[in-house]
């Protein structure tokens, strides 16, 4: 007897029930009732008493993925107009921190920005200084660009990499100036690389809790770190943390089929 | 106007790469300054390697890395030929869901996982440690396989199986023989993947293991928080040296590899 093929993916499909779906449906579960399992929704009514912590996150990781959209994207051009043999070895010369341990990336900062730091160090040097550096805003837009600089950058290369040379060139036979063709060849063309990476810088920043804990100190809370209390911080409440992932998600949902209409592929990710 | 794009390349470069050089600097510091550099010592490295947390933390890392990569990838590449035979509808709704924990936050992924586990720990003998981490990275690193085998599929004809089986080839036989070869060059890459990421993750790792088990991002993580330490530094640069080393022998295979398929230098 044939074995069918698609009986194949069965212990992967248990897996899946039970350690995908079945803690998502949880979060679900957890936000809309007590301690004693009947409905409630007074926990997703409670997430707007952070409405403040929601904007600051919002607003500080679209600053982030904005300059990160404008850093890379001559970046990722330039990588795609090298000759083959160097476009590999520039690529990965680029993405080599990524492969550094994010803590550490960030700890890094942490060092650079502190008040006995070596920037104020320099600055003191020349008569100018302290600044207050660590424990702003600023610093947790500035770690949130370091991290995920390489994650706009990636996407937008693969993307320009297939825009052919004699694109360019048609655009300026026909008249266009650089200006022109920047911005009706290449940024069309180039449009499903700013979606993902757009999403791909998004996400991670709105939900971080590492960089605004070391480059924020306590006055930059994120939506991350208000999760991160409610379920191993003094603040223990899994149903608010509960009501917060799950808010937390549409965000992220409505965010992406925003992204999605922009998209004439639509493929947001990878 | 060629020049302009250099300089700003050179500026980005070191936006990237300066911090990680201050970091690998100061790991040679006599004193525990990280602004002034006072003298040359190896003692934050001695320090490092006596360290037993952190050994058995890098131990640790490396197990569960080992075998949650290798779990993952047999599970999903087993998933992947199941998806790949199925319906459209069935087969829409199993990648949706596969692609939740990558499209979901981390901090999603682990909160979600430790609702789980405390559920089971609540009511059964279960306790976070070992066992909730590797099924943890089970979990997260299975998409990455699944995602990078499935491609495969569209180069390959699907009645080769069929025909195998008809020709007297055993299911088992059939599936070594004719699709394993043909999908392999996903599974590898789906495999390192998963063992990139599960060496590198923090945040899921965080909310879904115990006092028993760490790993050495949660190590970091707990340094970090106490005073700062030139052993973090020591160990940075040994991580950016063996990540060097990684993508060297990495870009090396890779490059004779697209010599002797024909495909030019690269």
């Amino acid at each position: 007897m044939k074995m069918k093929l698609k009986y194949f993916s069965a212990p992967y499909l248990v897996w899946m029930i039970v350690f995908i779906l079945v803690p998502l449906l949880m979060i679900g579960y957890f936000a809309l009732t007590t301690d004693s399992g009947s409905f409630t929704l007074k926990h997703v009514s409670d997430v707007g008493q952070y409405a403040n912590i929601f904007v600051r996150s919002i607003w500080l990781s679209l600053i982030a993925t904005a300059i990160c959209l404008v850093v890379a994207y001559p970046v990722a051009f330039m990588l795609s107009r090298m000759e083959k043999h160097r476009q590999g070895t520039m690529l990965m010369i680029v993405m080599l921190p990524m492969w550094m341990n994010f803590l550490l990336r960030t700890y890094a900062w942490m060092t650079l920005l502190g008040n006995n730091g070596i920037i104020n160090h320099l600055l003191g040097t020349i008569g100018l200084g302290p600044v207050k550096m660590i424990n702003t805003s600023g610093a947790v837009v500035l770690g949130m660009v370091y991290n995920y600089l390489p994650f706009m950058i990636l996407p937008l290369y693969s993307v320009m990499v297939k825009i052919d040379k004699s694109m360019f060139e048609a655009a300026s036979d026909l008249g266009c100036s650089s200006a022109e063709t920047l911005w009706r060849v290449v940024i069309p063309l180039s449009m499903p690389g700013i979606t993902s990476g757009i999403t791909m810088v998004f996400v991670p920043a709105i939900s971080t809790f590492i960089i605004s804990r070391m480059l924020g100190g306590g006055s930059n809370l994120l939506i991350g770190d208000l999760i991160e209390m409610q379920f191993l911080g003094n603040a223990y409440n899994p149903h608010l943390g509960a009501a917060i992932s799950l808010v937390l998600m549409v965000i992220i949902l409505v965010i992406m089929t925003v992204m999605n209409q922009f998209d004439p592929d639509d493929q947001v990710l990878m | 106007m060629k020049k302009l794009g250099k300089i700003y390349l050179a500026l980005v470069l070191l936006f990237l790469y300066v911090p990680i050089f201050v970091l690998i600097v100061f790991s040679f510091n006599e004193s525990k300054s990280s602004s002034v550099f006072s003298g040359f010592t190896l003692d934050w490295y001695k320090r490092l390697f006596h360290n037993r947390i952190i050994i058995s933390s890098l131990v640790n890392t490396m197990i569960i890395a080992v075998i949650a990569s290798i779990v993952s990838t047999v599970l999903g590449t087993f998933a992947a030929i199941g998806i790949n035979s199925m319906r459209k509808v069935p087969r829409a709704v199993v990648m949706n869901v596969t692609n939740m924990p990558i499209i979901n936050p981390e901090i999603v992924t682990g909160v979600s996982l430790m609702l789980l586990f405390s559920f089971f720990a609540a009511r059964m003998t279960l306790e976070f440690g070992f066992v909730t981490l590797l099924i943890a990275h089970i979990t997260f690193d299975v998409p990455y396989v699944i995602l990078n085998v499935m491609p495969k599929f569209n180069q390959m004809d699907p009645h080769l199986y069929e025909a195998a089986q008809d020709l007297g080839c055993s299911p088992f036989k059939a599936f070594r023989k004719v699709v394993l070869p043909e999908i392999m060059p996903g599974v590898v890459s789906g495999f390192l993947m998963a063992f990139t990421y599960s060496l590198d993750d923090f945040v899921i790792s965080y909310f879904t293991t115990g006092s028993t088990s760490q790993t050495l991002p949660i190590t970091i993580y707990s340094m970090t928080r106490r005073k700062v330490s030139p052993e973090i530094n020591a160990l940075s640069t040994l991580i950016f040296i063996a990540v060097v080393l990684v993508l060297i022998v990495k870009n090396g295979i890779q490059n004779r590899a697209f010599k002797r398929s024909g495909m030019g230098g690269n």
